[in-house]
């Protein structure tokens, strides 16, 4: 078998006395896309950052294409490229100033630097913009700029950080067909995102991380399975009958701001109909309710929920401890 | 406008291990310090800000003050006191000069450090030295610039130096070396400051060491303690081989201090900057 393009083994991370990751496991086998989903806070961040050599970990292993981020950390800078966060372009020179730097500092040789800056241009739909400073630049053109910058030597693993995050709907699909083309030349992408769409339309697997551990890790539809009916939202038209709401069904959660609260069910009307008839019992009223078949949003919701879901540690899937 | 051409260059990877990547360090260096000077093409105001402080003192010191000061310097006809403090002051101004242009090295340092593109650096096969050799090199030569400009000013207003061309030849050399070292400051100043205002204000220490040296008045003039620290502070030598070979004063010993703390600065400087930056690169 190839080497994995990215092995992780007991990954952790502390920052002081706060556990950022513990004990993370996960493998990205080569030219595949993985999605690093999680809310907030979960270490993806952390995790991405440690994987191109940025942090270094506290315990456990981490190879990038067979080599180790802590004892060669050049030989993963030579094979990866990260996209992060925030823009990491240099804002006070030109679009195609930026990408001439990337290329001089990969070693590219003049004459392939600037061919690669204007293919790249070309590419990312930057030509217009080239030669214009960086402070007119729109969110969506200074990311695709930022992502050409990272692809300047085509690095054969890249790390994207919540590529799509404050970008309009648009900006958000060109993204995406720029790395579906960039899996299909064969390069390995793993990607973090708080987007569960997003993670169902681009990655092969999806690893959700909370609280610094892998609390799932598998296809999307894998993933979809382990919530087998989706939920029902009912939302009420006052906090004091969603509080009595709350208080009938203990695997709820609320929306305080939508006065709703979300019952898991199964999606059957045998389900539905003992929802109701315990609201009933009680004499609550329901000003809406709907029935969500399940997506990736349950899966979220179950792995990643309240601390006291029953559902967290049964509903793992992956095997990659045994 | 998405598709993205099949043929993409192989990664270039001859830096990716062992001793090849030390070859890489100069030519980095020479991109980081093209990009360095591309900023103060792109943003002069810093650059500008950095002469306007010296010509001010300049100004104020040789108009306003210059004709009691220059009264006082011994061996000075009370007549042409303003003439004389001119041509003593004129060196430790430009030793001012190139204390401040460590302000501008720290703020661009700082404002780097906090931006992403720097993130992005590490995690590329670039040496650590060849980031800080850039930014210093831009700084020195932002640096003489400025202090060109400061000189010319002082010779408008009668600043009338004695050197011939060796002598100039001198000057100009311990000028670059000194504005090398104080980069090197600039730049751990700014690694270690962590906003761009703490990068502002740390290097201002350096600008005030001229005038608790030799730069102003003559250091006999001072009370014992503060006398004791002028004398054996860096700047002393510094302004006494500027002056020396500008205006025939005598130089002594002071080239050789002056090129001892120049290599003592730098060496600081330098194992600063780069503990700072291997600190903040592996958290």
């Amino acid at each position: 078998m190839k080497t994995p393009a990215v092995e992780v083994h007991g990954l952790r991370k502390f920052y002081g006395d706060k556990v950022v990751l513990d004990g993370v496991d996960l493998t990205v086998a080569a030219g595949t896309v993985t999605a690093l989903l999680g809310p907030n806070g979960a270490g993806k961040t952390t995790t991405v950052h440690i994987l191109s050599t940025l942090v270094r970990p506290d315990g456990g292993t981490a190879f990038v294409n067979g080599s180790d981020v802590v004892r060669d950390p050049g030989g993963v800078r030579a094979s990866i490229g990260l996209t992060g966060q925030f823009s990491a372009v240099d804002g006070l020179l030109t679009g195609e100033e930026n990408l001439l730097l990337m290329a001089r500092l990969r070693h590219l040789g003049e004459k392939r630097s600037k061919t690669r800056t204007a293919e790249l241009l070309e590419q990312f739909d930057l030509v217009e913009a080239a030669r214009k400073p960086l402070a007119t630049y729109s969110g969506g053109m200074k990311r695709r700029l930022d992502l050409a910058m990272t692809l300047v030597a085509a690095p054969s693993v890249i790390f994207l950080d919540e590529p799509t995050t404050g970008l309009d709907p648009r900006s958000r699909h060109t993204m995406w067909d720029i790395v579906r083309d960039l899996v299909a030349q064969g390069t390995t992408v793993l990607l973090t995102t708080q987007y569960l769409d997003e993670a169902d339309e681009l990655a092969d697997r999806i690893a959700v991380l909370d609280g610094g551990r892998i609390v799932a890790d598998g296809t999307p539809d894998e993933l979809k399975r382990l919530v087998p009916g989706g939920h029902i939202r009912l939302r009420f038209a006052d906090a004091a009958v969603l509080d009595a709401a709350s208080r009938l069904f203990d695997k709820s959660a609320r929306d305080d701001a939508g006065l709703a609260l979300t019952v898991p069910s199964d999606g059957g009307v045998g389900a539905l109909r003992t929802v109701l008839d315990r609201l009933d019992a009680v004499g609550l009223e329901i000003d809406d309710l709907s029935i969500h078949t399940p997506d990736l949003d349950d899966v979220f919701f179950a792995l990643t929920g309240r601390k006291d879901q029953s559902g967290r540690v049964d509903a793992k899937t992956k095997g990659t401890e045994s | 406008m998405t598709t993205l051409s099949p043929q993409l260059p192989a990664a270039q990877h001859p830096t990716a291990r062992g001793t090849s990547r030390q070859s890489y360090v100069v030519a980095d260096a020479i991109t980081m310090l093209r990009r360095n000077l591309l900023h103060i093409v792109r943003y002069p105001g810093l650059s500008m800000f950095t002469i306007l402080g010296p010509v001010v003192i300049l100004l104020l010191t040789v108009f306003v003050f210059g004709g009691t000061l220059g009264a006082g310097l011994p061996g000075v006809d009370p007549a042409g006191g303003r003439d004389a403090y001119l041509a003593y002051v004129m060196p430790g101004i430009l030793l001012i000069t190139i204390a401040g242009t460590a302000s501008g090295a720290a703020i661009t340092v700082a404002m780097d450090m906090t931006e992403g593109i720097t993130a992005r650096f590490r995690t590329m096969a670039i040496s650590r030295a060849a980031v800080l050799a850039g930014h210093v090199l831009g700084n020195t030569i932002q640096a003489i610039i400025a202090v060109a400009l400061v000189l010319g000013v002082g010779l408008a207003v009668g600043f009338r130096p004695t050197a011939g061309p060796i002598e100039w030849l001198a000057a100009v050399g311990t000028i670059v070396l000194i504005a090398f070292a104080v980069s090197w400051i600039g730049v751990a100043m700014g690694m270690q400051s962590k906003t761009v205002e703490t990068a502002s204000n740390l290097p201002l220490i350096l600008t005030v060491l001229p005038l608790l040296g030799s730069g102003f008045v003559p250091t006999e003039s001072m009370p014992v303690g503060l006398q004791w620290f002028a004398e054996y502070q860096p700047f002393t030598p510094f302004i006494e081989t500027i002056r020396g070979l500008l205006l025939g004063t005598p130089l002594g010993w002071n080239p050789v201090f002056a090129i001892g703390w120049c290599v003592v600065i730098t060496v600081a400087g330098y194992a600063w900057s780069m503990a700072i930056y291997e600190r903040k690169s592996v958290r």
